[in-house]
């Protein structure tokens, strides 16, 4: 009797227990998810468009995209030219560990080959690089081929934002999303226009 | 857990306190509603806390955030209806919990002090809910503020100064909603916390009261367990997660079918933002609330009004010494301590109805009657329960 | 006691019923009917949206609630340069607003939460022609509001008749009686009801979109609740057998 009595009581304190648990699980979801970006943020975290008329061949703009500095540079042809030369003293010359469309999975980096659309933030931290396009010697580099450096923990980019080796960044600078609407105009943060499927 | 033991007694107070704190076994239903208003406590400090996450103290921009909440944060609307359904399923669990202890005596003597306690958490819990009201900034928000705070201005003298200090401006505006913001969300939840620890402690010192009304520490065995008693857990905590379900089947319903309750629970007149040059048609303060708001309009003097009011609720504190029968529970009590409790349940709730009411002239008579009877109360039991005549008492608990 | 519950219990529902003073015809709109939300989307969007704004309500929100593609929303719904995220309000501003009509035309996105869907349905029903009004119209259910009836061609023109009351303390009051067609308009009387019908679920909808979504939940929590509940109940039934 007694033990008929404690096994039904058991099995009915693993029953109860289960789908308890399994409710809380459930009460819990609400709570996690409302951390999660809301409309308001989906909505001002959408694509912005660039006008790209006005930018001169070797200069860089800078656009809003999602709080984060985009940098879109008009490169000259000398710059491209040290793209293939340099690649010994990268860590990941090919972009096979580093974050970018499949469009942009090659030397330059980028759709169109002269124009480098690139989310301005190190990969290490978190810091805004620095612009130096020039292919002249710097104190930080004395063999510098132009690109972006980082004051923060020095960490060095070529023009393609590709991380040199000794950097304390792991990855090539992020390339996001982005299509063209027509020669002078970009959208960042989608990579093919409405109505394309 | 030996080292645990050495520093903090864990075992000592889990045996204390629930496994061997003996409860009498013949609690009924209601005794369910103690551990659901504990069961409410969490369930506002989680979403008020969640709901802290999104929202904005800002007269410009309340109103707005409460609908971003409820259609851009996601699940948002969900721990908003958790919120407002359970600040008026917190009053709808400790009035019930409260006529408990008018119904069984829990509030008499050696159990006093639990009741002030309890009022004092009931105060603070009104408190807490005025402010919290204000908070979406809808039209009706800022009526009942105004309203509401206007009373301090009846005040002789210093009213007027005082009604500013509250408001921290000539009118109900950005600096109230802070002020108010900080009290409903840091304030006042603290002190409630505290509150709760000190009526439960209270609670466990002496012991708790039964339907029976009598003590089960008189009958005790050899090992000094009470005879009718049995141990908190896992009886009673088995027993309230039933009691728990049991809430949640309406609880959840509500918030997921009918959150504002036909304009019960979230008043139509706060879908409007606030407005100080427009008053909404009909001001009335939350259902929880209309019962001593319909004692404030039944005066025609604003101070009368307010003293009433008041007087109504402080009243209530000094229950354990008006009632001097040694007799706890309405099982033994004869008729007229029934007909007089009744009487006064009833004329508390129809002072609720009263109190949502615009106010014809036969409401108005109804008011003051109803006011008349919830006050006669409180003379009725220092006079009859003087000499009180009683049905026997049993020695143990019955079922 | 048993008796005190009951009253209790039964005290609410007395109180609906004697509260509800204005008696309206009622509304009975079915928010899970997508498509009578498309179309009263529709002649919201038509009739309403250049005065009125929708400020809380995105127009993502409403395709997706809706089952509208972006296109279709973008193409046929948008009449300002609003993106297809943006909240649907006004171009107009207040200043020229309140210029024509005397006051800034309300946000509409709470107003069924604040009016109720029978009083939103009886109003847009209820316009009238009436000279004696600036705008020309008057309704029955807010008297000498300003707004004009900007739906006359679909309903057609309609006058009112008001019967005259005295009360017992001699007070004389003009209570309405009916409506008399003197323009046809576009629709019959039915197809203008379900039209109206059609936006006020629409207006329901904006003032509350989680309420879909809480709805399609409900009956799943109910289930879970009565499967825990039970199972709590004969599990502490279990233990009291101890309890003699």
């Amino acid at each position: 009797m007694t033990d008929k009595v404690n096994e039904s009581r058991r099995n009915l304190l693993i029953s109860t227990s289960i789908v308890g648990v399994v409710g809380a699980a459930f009460a819990a979801v609400p709570f996690i998810k409302s951390w999660m970006p809301s409309e308001r943020a989906k909505s001002a975290g959408g694509p912005v468009g660039a006008d790209i008329s006005k930018l001169d061949m070797g200069q860089k703009l800078d656009v809003s995209w999602r709080g984060q500095p985009i940098f879109i540079v008009k490169r000259e042809e000398k710059q491209l030219a040290t793209l293939p030369g340099i690649k010994d003293r990268l860590k990941d010359p090919d972009s096979e560990n580093s974050i970018q469309p499949e469009f942009a999975k090659n030397l330059h980096r980028s759709q169109k080959e002269e124009l480098l659309v690139m989310v301005g933030i190190c990969t290490h931290l978190g810091c805004s690089p620095k612009f130096y396009p020039e292919i002249v010697p710097q104190v930080f580099d004395s063999q510098w081929r132009g690109g972006f450096y980082c004051p923060c923990h020095n960490s060095k980019f070529d023009i393609s934002g590709r991380v040199y080796s000794g950097s304390p960044a792991g990855t090539n600078l992020v390339i996001p999303p982005y299509v063209f609407v027509d020669e002078n105009n970009l959208i960042i943060g989608i990579d093919k226009l409405e109505g394309e499927a | 857990m030996a080292w645990m033991d050495a520093r903090l007694p864990v075992t000592k107070m889990w045996k204390d306190h629930m496994a061997e704190y003996y409860a009498p076994k013949n609690f009924n239903f209601w005794y369910f509603f103690g551990s659901l208003a504990m069961l409410v406590l969490v369930n506002q400090l989680l979403t008020g806390i969640w709901l802290t996450m999104h929202y904005k103290p800002d007269a410009e921009q309340a109103f707005g955030v409460i609908e971003y909440i409820k259609r851009d944060v996601p699940w948002g609307w969900l721990i908003r209806y958790l919120h407002t359904t359970g600040a008026s399923a917190f009053f709808i669990v400790v009035y019930l919990h409260m006529f408990r202890g008018l119904m069984y005596g829990s509030y008499k003597k050696p159990r006093e002090l639990i009741w002030v306690f309890g009022m004092i958490i009931y105060v603070a819990l009104m408190a807490e809910a005025f402010m919290g009201y204000v908070l979406p900034w809808g039209n009706m928000s800022y009526w009942g503020a105004k309203v509401i705070t206007q009373l301090f201005g009846v005040i002789p003298y210093v009213g007027d100064t005082l009604l500013e200090w509250i408001r921290g401006d000539y009118l109900i505006s950005d600096a109230t909603l802070n002020r108010f913001f900080a009290l409903h969300v840091v304030a006042v939840p603290i002190v409630l916390l505290v509150l709760v620890f000190l009526h439960i402690a209270a609670l466990h010192t002496v012991g708790s009261n039964n339907p029976d009304g009598i003590e089960i520490k008189k009958y005790k065995d050899e090992n000094g367990v009470p005879l009718d008693g049995i141990p908190f857990h896992p009886y009673y905590s088995v027993k309230d997660i039933f009691g728990v379900g049991m809430f949640m089947l309406i609880f959840l319903f509500i918030v997921f079918v009918k959150p504002d309750l036909g304009g019960l629970f979230l008043e139509h007149d706060n879908f409007t933002p606030a407005n100080p040059m427009v008053t909404p048609e009909h001001i009335k303060p939350v259902w929880y609330f209309t019962p001593f708001y319909a004692m404030l309009k039944a005066v025609p003097d604003p101070l009368g009004g307010m003293i009433i009011m008041f007087s109504a609720i402080i009243m209530l504190f000094f229950l354990p010494w008006l009632d001097r029968s040694e007799v706890k529970s309405i099982r033994y009590r004869l008729l007229p301590f029934k007909i007089a409790l009744s009487a006064f349940v009833l004329s508390f709730l129809i002072l609720g109805w009263l109190g949502m009411q615009s106010g014809s002239t036969i409401q108005g008579y109804m008011t003051i009657a109803c006011t008349f009877i919830y006050f006669s109360y409180f003379v009725f039991i220092y006079f009859y329960s003087k000499n009180e005549k009683h049905k026997p008492i049993p020695e143990r608990v019955t079922h | 006691m048993r008796k005190l519950i009951l009253i209790l219990l039964l005290l609410p529902v007395a109180q609906v019923f004697a509260s509800s003073g204005l008696h309206l015809e009622p509304a009975q709109t079915n928010i899970r009917s997508k498509e009578s939300l498309r179309n009263g989307a529709k002649y919201y969007m038509n009739y309403c949206s250049a005065c009125h704004s929708l400020k809380y309500q995105r127009y993502s929100r409403m395709a997706k609630d809706l089952e509208l593609s972006e296109d279709e929303v973008m193409e046929n719904l948008i009449y300002t340069d609003a993106k297809f995220t943006d909240h649907m309000t006004v171009t107009m501003t207040d200043e020229s607003s309140k210029k024509w009509f005397g006051k800034a035309p309300p946000d509409l996105t709470l107003i069924a939460k604040a009016k109720g869907n029978d009083w939103l349905y009886a109003y847009l029903k209820g316009f009238y022609k009436d000279p004696s009004r600036p705008s020309g119209w008057n309704n029955t259910i807010f008297k000498d509001a300003s707004m004009p009836h900007v739906m006359w061609q679909l309903q057609g023109i309609q006058e009112a008749h008001f019967e005259e009351h005295e009360d017992e303390n001699g007070f004389i009051t003009h209570p309405f009686k009916e409506f008399s067609k003197v323009t046809e308009g576009s629709m019959s009387d039915e197809e203008f009801d379900n039209t109206v019908r059609d936006i006020v679920n629409f207006l329901d909808y904006t003032a509350e979109p989680a309420k879909l979504i809480r709805l399609a939940y409900a009956p799943w929590v109910m289930l879970f609740l009565v499967i825990f509940t039970f199972l709590a109940y004969m599990l502490k039934k279990n233990y009291f057998k101890d309890v003699h």
